[in-house]
Parts: C-alpha cells; sequence; structure tokens
C-alpha cells in the first residue's frame, strides 16, 4: 500500500513544481509580463547604464580641448597591476618663465584594468574618471591600449589641484 | 540451469575485480571551475577522493605582499568572488582596527546591509547551480530571476554587479544611492513571496529528496575535526557562525537566529542555505530604516602604514569562517599577509563524506559544500 502512495506522493510534488512553472510559462506566453531574459544586442541604442558604473577610465575634456591632468603620476603609482603608463616632458611656462611637466601621453592597458578605483580615488585635480562604456569587445589585444588625452589637447590654465 | 550457475562460478573465479582511478575535472561542468579529483573506484563505489589543486593558482598571497593596504583590498575580490563584499570588509576592518580607526554607525550599518545582500546573491547562485548538479535546470533560471535584483541594486550603488569594490579604508566608496532604501525594501517584497517558490520548486520535490537525504552524513565531531565551517558545518549541529560569535560591524545590533540543523546530510546542508536567506532579510529589514545621517567616509593618513605586530580579522563570508591575518614590520606593505579561506576548509571534508557513496552523490555533496574553486586556488 505504501508503494502506491510513495507513487501519489511523487506526482504530488511533481505536479506543485509543475504548476509553477506552467504558470509562468503560460502568462508570459501572452502578456510577457515576467520576462526576465533580453537579446543582448537589441536594447543597446537606448540602454543608459548607472552614474556610477564602472566600464572604464576616460579623461573629461572641455570644449576648449583642455584636461586637468598635470602628468603628477600619482594614478601611475596608485595603480595595483601597471595599467597606467604617463609619458611627460619638461617644458618651459612662457607666461611664468617656470619650467613644469606637461603631459605627452596617458596610456591606458584596459586589458590590464581591474576597475578598482584606485587610480581615480588618488587623483588630485579630477582628471580622470569613469566611462560607462562597457563594449570593449576586439579582435585584437592591441586596440585595447588606449591614449587618454585626445590629440593636441592642452592644460587646462586654470586648473586647481584639490587637496583630498 | 545447472549448467549456467557453474558458469557463473567457473568466471567469478576467472575474473578478477579490482580498483581503478578515475579523473573527474579539470573541466567537468559539475566541479564549479577549474577542480581536478582523482577518485579511486570499486565499480561504481568511491573509495578516496583526492582534490589537485593549482590549475588557477595566482601567487595573490604574494601579490599582496608587494602592494599597499589600499591595493589589497581590490585582490580580496578575486579569492571568493561571490562573497567578494565580505572579504573587502575583512581587510578594511583589519587595518582599521590596526590603526584605531573607529567607524561610525552609518558605514556600519549600510556594510552590514551589502554584505547581507551579497550573502542572499551567493545563495540563490548556490541554490540554481544545486539544482542544476541534480538535473534541475529551471532552478538556475529562476534564481537568477531574483539575483538580477540584487546585481542591479549593486550596480547603482557600488558601481559593479560581481567585483563591488565598495569598501575602502575608513569607510565607503561612495555614499549610497538615492534609490538604494526603496529598492531594497522593493527586494525584500518580492523575493519574501518568491523564496516560497524554491521550496515548492526544488525542497519538497521528491526526486531532489531521495537524492539528498541521507547522502553524505557528517558528525558534528567529524565536521570539528577536519575544520569545517559555515552552512556546512552548521548543517550538523556545529555552531560557528562569526556574526554570532565575534560580531563585527553591526551585527551586534541586530538580532538574528544562527541557523543550525543535527541531521547533518546532504539536504541539511541545503536547508540551512535556505534558511539563511530568511535571516538575512530579517537582518536587513531591522537595519533599512536605522541608517543614520553621517559621513560615509572617515579621514585617513593618504599612505597606510601598519604598526609593527601581528593582526587578525575573521568575518563570515557566505561560505564559512573567512580569516586574513597580515604580519607588519611597519612599512607600506605587509611582511606577510594569510588569507584562511572556508571552501578549502570545507573541502577537507569531502573525502570523508564521500566515503563508500555513488560518483552521483558525489556531485551532490560537492555542491552542497559549495566551493568557488578560486578562493581554494589563490
Amino acid at each position: 500500500m505504501s508503494y502506491f502512495k510513495d507513487i501519489f506522493n511523487a506526482v504530488k510534488t511533481l505536479l506543485t513544481g509543475m504548476k509553477i512553472t506552467g504558470r509562468y510559462f503560460f502568462v508570459n506566453l501572452f502578456t510577457r509580463r515576467d520576462v526576465i531574459t533580453v537579446q543582448y544586442p537589441d536594447n543597446i541604442d537606448t540602454l543608459k547604464m548607472h552614474d556610477r558604473f564602472r566600464g572604464e577610465v576616460i579623461m573629461g575634456h572641455d570644449e576648449n580641448n583642455m584636461h586637468q591632468c598635470d602628468a603628477c603620476t600619482i594614478c601611475e603609482n596608485a595603480c595595483p597591476n601597471g595599467t597606467i603608463e604617463i609619458i611627460w616632458d619638461k617644458e618651459k611656462n612662457p607666461e611664468t618663465g617656470k619650467t613644469q611637466k606637461v603631459l605627452l601621453n596617458h596610456i591606458y592597458h584596459l586589458e590590464m584594468c581591474t576597475m578598482c578605483g584606485e587610480c581615480i580615488e588618488a587623483c588630485p585635480s579630477d582628471a580622470i574618471e569613469w566611462g560607462q562604456n562597457f563594449h570593449h569587445v576586439t579582435r585584437d589585444r592591441s586596440n585595447l591600449t588606449k591614449s587618454l588625452n585626445r590629440p593636441e589637447s592642452i592644460l587646462n590654465p586654470n586648473f586647481v589641484k584639490s587637496k583630498k | 540451469m545447472e549448467n549456467q550457475m557453474e558458469n557463473q562460478e567457473f568466471l567469478a573465479d576467472k575474473i578478477r575485480t579490482q580498483e581503478y582511478q578515475l579523473n573527474m575535472g579539470p573541466q567537468h561542468p559539475a566541479t564549479h571551475g577549474v577542480m581536478r579529483m582523482i577518485l579511486q573506484l570499486d565499480g561504481e563505489e568511491i573509495k578516496n577522493v583526492e582534490p589537485v589543486l593549482g590549475y588557477i593558482h595566482r601567487s595573490i598571497e604574494k601579490m599582496c605582499e608587494k602592494s599597499s593596504y589600499k591595493q589589497i583590498i581590490h585582490l580580496t575580490d578575486r579569492l571568493d568572488y561571490l562573497s567578494s563584499h565580505m572579504n573587502n570588509e575583512a581587510v578594511t576592518l583589519l587595518v582599521e582596527n590596526a590603526l584605531g580607526i573607529e567607524v561610525n554607525d552609518r558605514i556600519k550599518i549600510i556594510r552590514t546591509i551589502i554584505a547581507e545582500l551579497t550573502r542572499m546573491a551567493s545563495h540563490q547562485l548556490w541554490w540554481g547551480v544545486m539544482g542544476m548538479d541534480t538535473g534541475a535546470l529551471t532552478t538556475f533560471m529562476y534564481a537568477f530571476r531574483d539575483r538580477e535584483l540584487i546585481n542591479e541594486i549593486m550596480e547603482e550603488t557600488c558601481g559593479a554587479r560581481l567585483t563591488m569594490n565598495y569598501n575602502i579604508i575608513g569607510g565607503l566608496r561612495y555614499d549610497i544611492h538615492d534609490n538604494f532604501v526603496k529598492r531594497v525594501k522593493e527586494f525584500i517584497v518580492h523575493f519574501k513571496e518568491k523564496l516560497p517558490e524554491y521550496d515548492n520548486l526544488l525542497s519538497n520535490n521528491v526526486i531532489f529528496r531521495k537524492r539528498t537525504e541521507g547522502v553524505g552524513i557528517m558528525t558534528k565531531e567529524q565536521v570539528i575535526a577536519y575544520g569545517m565551517n559555515g552552512p556546512t558545518a552548521r548543517a550538523s549541529g556545529f555552531e560557528c557562525d562569526i556574526r554570532k560569535k565575534l560580531p563585527y560591524s553591526a551585527y551586534g545590533m541586530v538580532d538574528f537566529e544562527e541557523v543550525l540543523r543535527t541531521e547533518g546530510d546532504a539536504f541539511a546542508r541545503y536547508k540551512v542555505r535556505i534558511d539563511e536567506m530568511w535571516q538575512s532579510m530579517n537582518i536587513i529589514e531591522q537595519l533599512i530604516d536605522k541608517i543614520p545621517e553621517d559621513d560615509f567616509r572617515m579621514k585617513t593618513k593618504p599612505i597606510i602604514k601598519l604598526p609593527k605586530g601581528d593582526f587578525l580579522q575573521r568575518v563570515e563570508t557566505a561560505r564559512g569562517d573567512f580569516g586574513v591575518y597580515a604580519m607588519s614590520d611597519g612599512g607600506k606593505n605587509p611582511t606577510r599577509f594569510k588569507f584562511r579561506s572556508p571552501s578549502f576548509a570545507n573541502l577537507h571534508g569531502l573525502n570523508k563524506m564521500s566515503e563508500n557513496t555513488k560518483i552521483g552523490d558525489l556531485v551532490v555533496n560537492f555542491s552542497t559544500i559549495d566551493v568557488v574553486v578560486p578562493d581554494i586556488d589563490r
């Protein structure tokens, strides 16, 4: 007798589970209310990431092609995996006559970056910030090495180095 | 008929049976990562399980010795990636305790809420994978439906979905997002409705019950002897919750239950984690309205140097007791940094658990001790 009881209980528990899956199946078949999966490139044009999303490190430029980086190399030292390389030179400022560092190339190796945020945390002049782009797929690894400062961009003369 | 009997006896004398070895992994879907196990088998019965480690060893402890204390935090994300927030918390608490920084209640409470959300996300993923290992593919999608909501909260507040990196020494990287409280409350309402579905889909399912009940029994003495911890050990009745024993962050302020079971089999280990999700929701509900207005970051020196000496900090991750040990000579980097990972300790029990069981039970046992392979190979 317990044999049939076992079968009955087994079928009952299976039906309990199938009730749940069946409900979702039929409700979503007609209304698509609880559909949770998304086709990947479908919403790519309308997709907006959250402001804090860490996609890549970028350098902000204003409308006159000016950035805030004075090549202090604090971010280079803060980075745990050698993602950032800064190439700079010394140049004489024509106004004040003092020699100062000038940023030539802010090289960012995206392929090595772990998005830990230590560089942006350390930057004393808010020159670098988070970008929300996450489409980094490429056929060649060398495409991931980027130069963050735009060509012919210069240091903003009014920039302030905040003390953090 | 008689002839046949004679024939069989003759064959039994003639054919020798012997134990043999079989490799499981390193690329096996049921091993949750790159994990190789050498099985000593007698027919289908397991005589011995020998895990082989080192396939994804990244020498993180050595890397920590070269890094400053701020840089170490992001490396701990890569150990047990499913409880990354608690791993980060362990390092930050260690440094804060060593330097004597007392963080305010706001930081403590936010850290605790995020830790509990992470614990739930981890258990949800485990539940989905547990179903997959026992042959029910549906559970994976249902678990990810609910986990997605937590990931969304994390993405909005911490900036990343899995390796959050939200803790820094002396506080939090950002303040909580304006929507954080609202979204967490919405999630709790949603998940309270959906968690009974987990029971109906899997816990009460007769096939699942037959596969887990009475499988891989560990007694309390064995669990202690093998150094197991976390939900795996609590299923055998061993009280080992660090949140209760050595309360850190805001766990001293809340009233919650340490989930204990006494059966010690695979189903008990399963049930402990399901009940822990209820307890996590209980903790979040108590704290979510109590976040005080305050700074989200304490003032620290730009270069952090620990005083000379040894320091230890233990936290409870989703897998158990995670320990961080640092030896400092007073400089910027630690001279020795050691992680005591819960998955590695739990793996010791696998051999005892799977003694004289079938290969199918090994998969269940391996799934219920809930290992994360990067946590074993550091």
